[in-house]
């Protein structure tokens, strides 16, 4: 069987809801990790059922508390706004005008404090799993659930070869991989689960790659 | 004991602690399977334990309310009618009830508990062994290992049925929580394997068919009330199981229909706040 005793006894959440408000925390805290600094502006579009009940399940603070990289059992969530305008964020909250999509899906443009920006469109799949659809334009499909490097690179050949010769270099065994692009000889982006924690090395190497434009590691969460 | 191997049904889980505890074989295969020593698995669930008794704390305060207004303060409100002898049940009964309550309010007020095995039903064993522990005195290793039985249980079920109030309606939230909350009463009573798995099976029963239809589509109403009735559920059916009671169903089919019950329920009634209580006439304001 899957899941473990703690999958069932577990996790330590801020209520009221796992998709409503834990898997909210954690699209903020990828979008957190995706913009690799501190987010300096946030603009945050909900659509669906996040949008008809983020204020009763506190979906709008757990986000805003993900961008600040709490995590989902931190009880600052619950006062998340007073903490972001501690930090001096800014933050709007809106509505997502999507065609079709997960009903809890969230749109979000990110600032950080460099200048870095991220956009961004994932949803809440339902006990506090999440996946990310859009990345920077690109469509893509990622949880976060194991060990995840997300590589924007051109589209030109050897490119993946490259990175995944990397990777074995240094030991780290690929347990699945995706490739998204645009359009043919654009940007495209690897999406890699692995095994192990890569080193920071590793990373170093890869960015330092021909073509590759970043090497973005999420860690699988604790 | 050692067992190198998983269990993927109550059949199986009763079979491998024959002449033991179910307890024993749900750490056993954990360990294994996180590759650590059993104490690491006590230790870890111990942590949960700990959040669940600061989250009966956290619910039980007169002036809380919930982002709605709709609930909060209620479980405070029962447990000080418990104490002053107001209520048709004693005060095992009323304080277990107000202690689920106050975990459920606790979540639905932005606190911080455990999903067991959801958020939505997450009072359900809080309430059920802080009460048994108030009644008995059961030490916290003890309640450490009721832990494990209920997990295990609820493994089984969201394997071959759901835990999803999306999916499968209450039933399979408070449901779940329920039935394994009656096994690990059980286990802490002293009742044998075999007692536990008929537990899990009456409670199932008792509760089949339970819809999800919260107001506003908040965890809330009538979400915490329903907590409230789990583990009164789940004390009815753990003593029918220690009386020797046995249903003529088998556990594991009782799973697998209550998964299928899941599915025959309309999507209205199945946490998407449109049919049900949430649909109610004097709901609607």
């Amino acid at each position: 069987m899957h899941a473990s005793v703690f999958d069932i006894v577990g996790p330590v959440m801020i209520g009221p809801s796992s998709s409503h408000t834990a898997g909210a925390a954690r699209i903020g805290r990828m979008g957190r990790r995706l913009l690799k600094e501190p987010v300096r502006e946030a603009t945050i579009l909900l659509y669906g059922s996040f949008l008809m009940t983020y204020h009763g399940h506190g979906t709008d603070r757990a986000i805003l508390a993900g961008l600040m990289d709490m995590g989902v059992g931190d009880v600052r969530i619950r006062d998340s706004f007073h903490y972001a305008q501690e930090a001096g964020i800014r933050y709007t909250f809106g509505e997502a005008h999507l065609r079709q999509a997960h009903p809890n899906t969230v749109v979000m443009h990110l600032v950080g404090e460099s200048g870095r920006q991220v956009d961004m469109q994932a949803c809440s799949v339902g006990g506090g799993a999440i996946r990310v659809e859009k990345l920077n334009g690109l469509p893509v499909s990622f949880t976060g659930q194991e060990h995840t490097l997300i590589i924007p690179h051109l589209d030109q050949p050897g490119k993946i070869a490259a990175v995944t010769n990397c990777a074995a270099s240094f030991g780290v065994n690929i347990g699945s991989m995706s490739v998204f692009r645009d359009r043919a000889g654009g940007t495209a982006v690897m999406i890699m689960e692995t095994d192990g924690e890569p080193r920071e090395q590793m990373l170093e190497w890869m960015r330092a790659l021909p073509g590759v434009e970043d090497v973005i590691f999420i860690p699988r969460e604790a | 004991m050692d067992h190198p191997f998983d269990y993927g049904s109550v059949k199986e889980l009763v079979q491998l602690a024959a002449g033991g505890k179910i307890s024993d074989v749900v750490l056993g295969c954990q360990a294994h399977e996180d590759e650590v020593e059993p104490q690491a698995v006590l230790e870890r669930m111990q942590g949960m334990l700990d959040v669940m008794r600061e989250s009966v704390k956290d619910g039980m305060q007169p002036g809380m309310r919930s982002n709605s207004g709709m609930v909060g303060g209620q479980a405070y409100q029962l447990s000080q009618a418990v104490a002053e002898g107001k209520t048709v049940s004693d005060s095992f009964l009323g304080r277990m009830e107000a202690m689920a309550l106050s975990v459920a309010e606790c979540n639905a007020c932005m606190g911080r508990i455990v999903a067991a095995p959801t958020a939505g039903s997450c009072g359900i064993l809080p309430g059920s062994l802080f009460s048994c522990q108030e009644k008995y005195g059961y030490g916290d290793a003890q309640l450490v290992r009721a832990l494990l039985t209920a997990a295990g249980i609820g493994r089984i079920i969201a394997e071959k049925a759901s835990i999803s109030g999306a999916e499968g309606g209450c039933q399979a939230e408070c449901g779940t929580a329920a039935a394994m909350a009656a096994a690990a009463m059980v286990e802490l009573r002293g009742g044998s394997p075999e007692d536990c798995a008929a537990a899990v099976s009456l409670t199932l029963m008792n509760m089949m068919g339970l819809v999800c239809d919260p107001m506003g589509g908040l965890v809330e109403v009538p979400c915490v009330y329903r907590n409230v009735a789990g583990v009164v559920n789940a004390v009815a059916a753990a003593d029918m199981a220690l009386s020797g009671i046995r249903p003529p169903l088998d556990c594991d089919d009782v799973i697998e229909t209550m998964g299928q019950v899941g599915r025959m329920i309309p999507e209205s009634l199945r946490e998407t706040g449109l049919g049900g209580c949430a649909a109610c006439k004097s709901c609607s304001k």
